[in-house]
């Protein structure tokens, strides 16, 4: 782990995560730090807006600008929100923050509800990772009894309190307003935008939702100040980030590493292309973000604006990795499932569009496309996005067209052949992928 | 009926939220039932109902939306096996097929001594750990090869 690494550095086990150790490594100082100066909501804005964190979810949003929507002098409920539903696949990095770090997710979520006037914060983790939401749980509890929760927190005139609630298995709680009806006791099903949550959140009030990792990196900023913050990443790109690597890597894991860190590095930190194949494509941001060939992450940059310019999205930092041996059909076929399986209804493109999708590539899978299939996928993909309720319906169709626009002699093979182009004892032996 | 215990638990969770907020603690009230009753009948779903003061339908939307919670009942384990691709690539599809044979039974189904059922899951969040898998939602297993796979069907009884 780099050496600029202060999110789960040295963290590597399950017995420093209470807070005793959390103490001893400085934590809760920066909270204390901005009781004992008084350091005002406006402040604390201006110090993230120097910082340029982005948020760890997906969108990278600008936190501070985030924060900065609040409207702190309304009176009456608000709420801070904290994104750990995390389902995007490939992504299992706040699992680990929460497993390993819990108090410095409660730390940032403090300093949250301090500068946006809000008394009182849910912390809504995916319902798969039960034991982490128990260990949640408990961190809360020793917050609590601490007294960095709850009245009067540390003698000061600041009250917070913070709750965990679990999800129970639906990939779409983690789009935020399906979030927010979940912690209503409702279906997760996305609302409609405007209203911003900022505006109409949680029980009608305003609400502000951040991934978990982002308000880890808070304490951070507030002790060593926006410009330190900003100084480990690069411009525009604050920070340094987790990046979970999966797929065909030798050590797949959580690496911490500044934004703005050369591909390359990564994937050798992760111990290089399992077996010593050769890369074939990278997923960079969680399987919503575009796929990009090997020759393309290779010379990219770990960094918001670097990976968009390349044609893809860093979003979660969810590194899927894919040697030669993966068939791209096959790949995408488990993908479009998981969209299908986990739309939630409400819009049509995004409903039928899913189903079509899937389906569609599930014939050319099995030998049985026609000719017109690969332009058919590439207008139906056109025909979801943009006109759906939430980012879902874009989460679908991206893979889709980008496994097509890098891979298309691999489906044209297909069609024509009514086999993989890979051969099927290299899948065997390599992807893993293909259970025949 | 629930037990006083299960009460007892849900009363923790509403403490969480407003007062005149009982609806969102449906969810954990929802995940306590089943952990006592293994999985949601109608009867079930009701007392959970009665007690937040909602409708009954209300409930039920809740339970078949979010996929732990069982409307039917499963076998004694049941296993849910995380085959997307991030794990796919490291075995988990793999591994679920390696369940398929061990227990004689395809996804979604249970074995004829009613010992275990198999799911295929979704994303759970540790595609580092793949291949994956569950055991009554709650506990999680982490890099399952054939060995482990083993291993754990003996711990379970098989
Ligand atoms: C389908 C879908 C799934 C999402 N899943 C997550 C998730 O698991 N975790 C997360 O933090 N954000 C997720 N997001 C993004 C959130 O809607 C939201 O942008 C984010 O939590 C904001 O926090 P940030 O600004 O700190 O990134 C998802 C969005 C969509 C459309
Ligand atoms: S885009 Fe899909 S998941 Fe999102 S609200 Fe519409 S139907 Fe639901
Ligand atoms: S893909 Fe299996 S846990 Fe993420």
């Amino acid at each position: 782990m780099s050496d600029k690494a202060y999110l789960l550095t040295g963290l590597n086990g399950d017995k420093t995560w209470g807070l005793a150790d959390y103490i001893k490594r400085g934590g809760y100082e920066a909270l204390k730090k901005i009781l004992r100066e008084q350091i005002t909501p406006d402040a604390i804005i201006a110090e993230l807006k120097k910082s340029a964190l982005r948020g760890r979810g997906g969108a990278g949003f600008p936190t501070g600008l985030k924060w900065s929507f609040m409207p702190r002098q309304f009176p009456g409920a608000k709420y801070v929100c904290c994104n750990s539903d995390e389902g995007e696949p490939g992504t299992f990095k706040d699992r680990d923050l929460l497993r390993f770090n819990p108090h410095i997710v409660i730390e940032g979520m403090i300093i949250a509800g301090y500068a946006m006037g809000c008394e009182r914060g849910y912390n809504y983790i995916h319902g798969e990772i039960f034991e982490i939401y128990e260990r949640f749980e408990a961190a809360l509890a020793e917050a609590r009894e601490a007294g960095l929760l709850g009245k009067n927190i540390l003698g000061s005139n600041f009250s917070f309190e913070l709750f965990a609630h679990h999800g129970y298995g639906a990939y779409i709680c983690g789009e935020e307003t399906a979030l927010l009806e979940s912690i209503e006791g409702k279906k997760g099903q996305p609302r409609f935008k405007p209203p911003f949550p900022a505006s109409y959140g949680l029980y009608g009030k305003p609400t502000t939702i951040n991934n978990t990792e982002t308000f880890a990196s808070v304490p951070y900023i507030i002790l060593n100040g926006g410009e330190a913050f900003l100084n480990l990443g690069k411009p525009n790109n604050g920070g340094t980030k987790l990046f979970s690597v999966s797929g065909h890597v030798e050590r797949p894991g959580n690496y911490e590493v500044p934004l703005g860190t050369p591909f390359p590095e990564l994937l050798e930190m992760a111990g290089g292309v399992r077996g010593g194949r050769k890369l074939k494509a990278v997923i960079p941001g969680g399987s919503s973000a575009p796929v990009l060939p090997a020759s393309i992450i290779m010379d990219s940059t770990l960094d918001y604006d670097c990976i968009a310019k390349a044609g893809s999205m860093l979003g979660s930092g969810a590194v899927i990795v894919m040697d030669e041996s993966t068939c791209m059909v096959k790949a995408l076929e488990r993908l479009s499932f998981f969209y299908h399986e986990e739309s939630c209804g409400q819009c049509t493109p995004c409903r039928e569009g899913t189903g079509w999708l899937y389906r569609v590539i599930h014939r050319i899978e099995h030998g049985q496309g026609r000719q017109e299939d690969i332009d058919l996928l590439d207008s139906v993909s056109e025909n979801i996005m943009g006109r759906t309720i939430c980012a879902l319906g874009d989460a679908a169709a991206m893979p889709v067209k980008s496994f097509i626009k890098h891979f298309r002699d691999e489906f044209q093979y297909h069609i024509d052949n009514k086999r993989c182009l890979v051969p099927l004892e290299l899948q065997r032996e390599g992807s893993k992928i293909y259970v025949g | 009926m629930l037990s006083t215990e299960s009460f007892k638990k849900i009363d923790q969770e509403l403490e969480k939220y407003p007062v005149d907020q009982k609806q969102s603690a449906v969810m954990a009230a929802l995940r306590i039932a089943q952990q006592e009753k293994d999985w949601l009948s109608d009867e079930t779903i009701e007392a959970v109902a009665n007690y937040l003061g909602m409708p009954p339908i209300a409930v039920f939307e809740v339970a078949s939306f979010y996929n732990m919670y069982d409307l039917q009942a499963p076998g004694r384990y049941k296993l849910t096996v995380c085959t997307n691709l991030p794990c796919a690539l490291s075995g988990g599809a793999v591994a679920g097929k390696y369940l398929k044979q061990k227990l004689g039974i395809e996804y979604n189904q249970t074995t004829a001594d009613g010992q275990f059922t198999l799911k295929e899951g979704e994303c759970m969040g540790a595609c580092g750990d793949a291949p994956v898998m569950l055991v009554n939602n709650h506990r999680m297993c982490c890099k399952m090869t054939e060995a482990q796979i083993d291993q754990l069907l003996v711990e379970l009884g098989k």
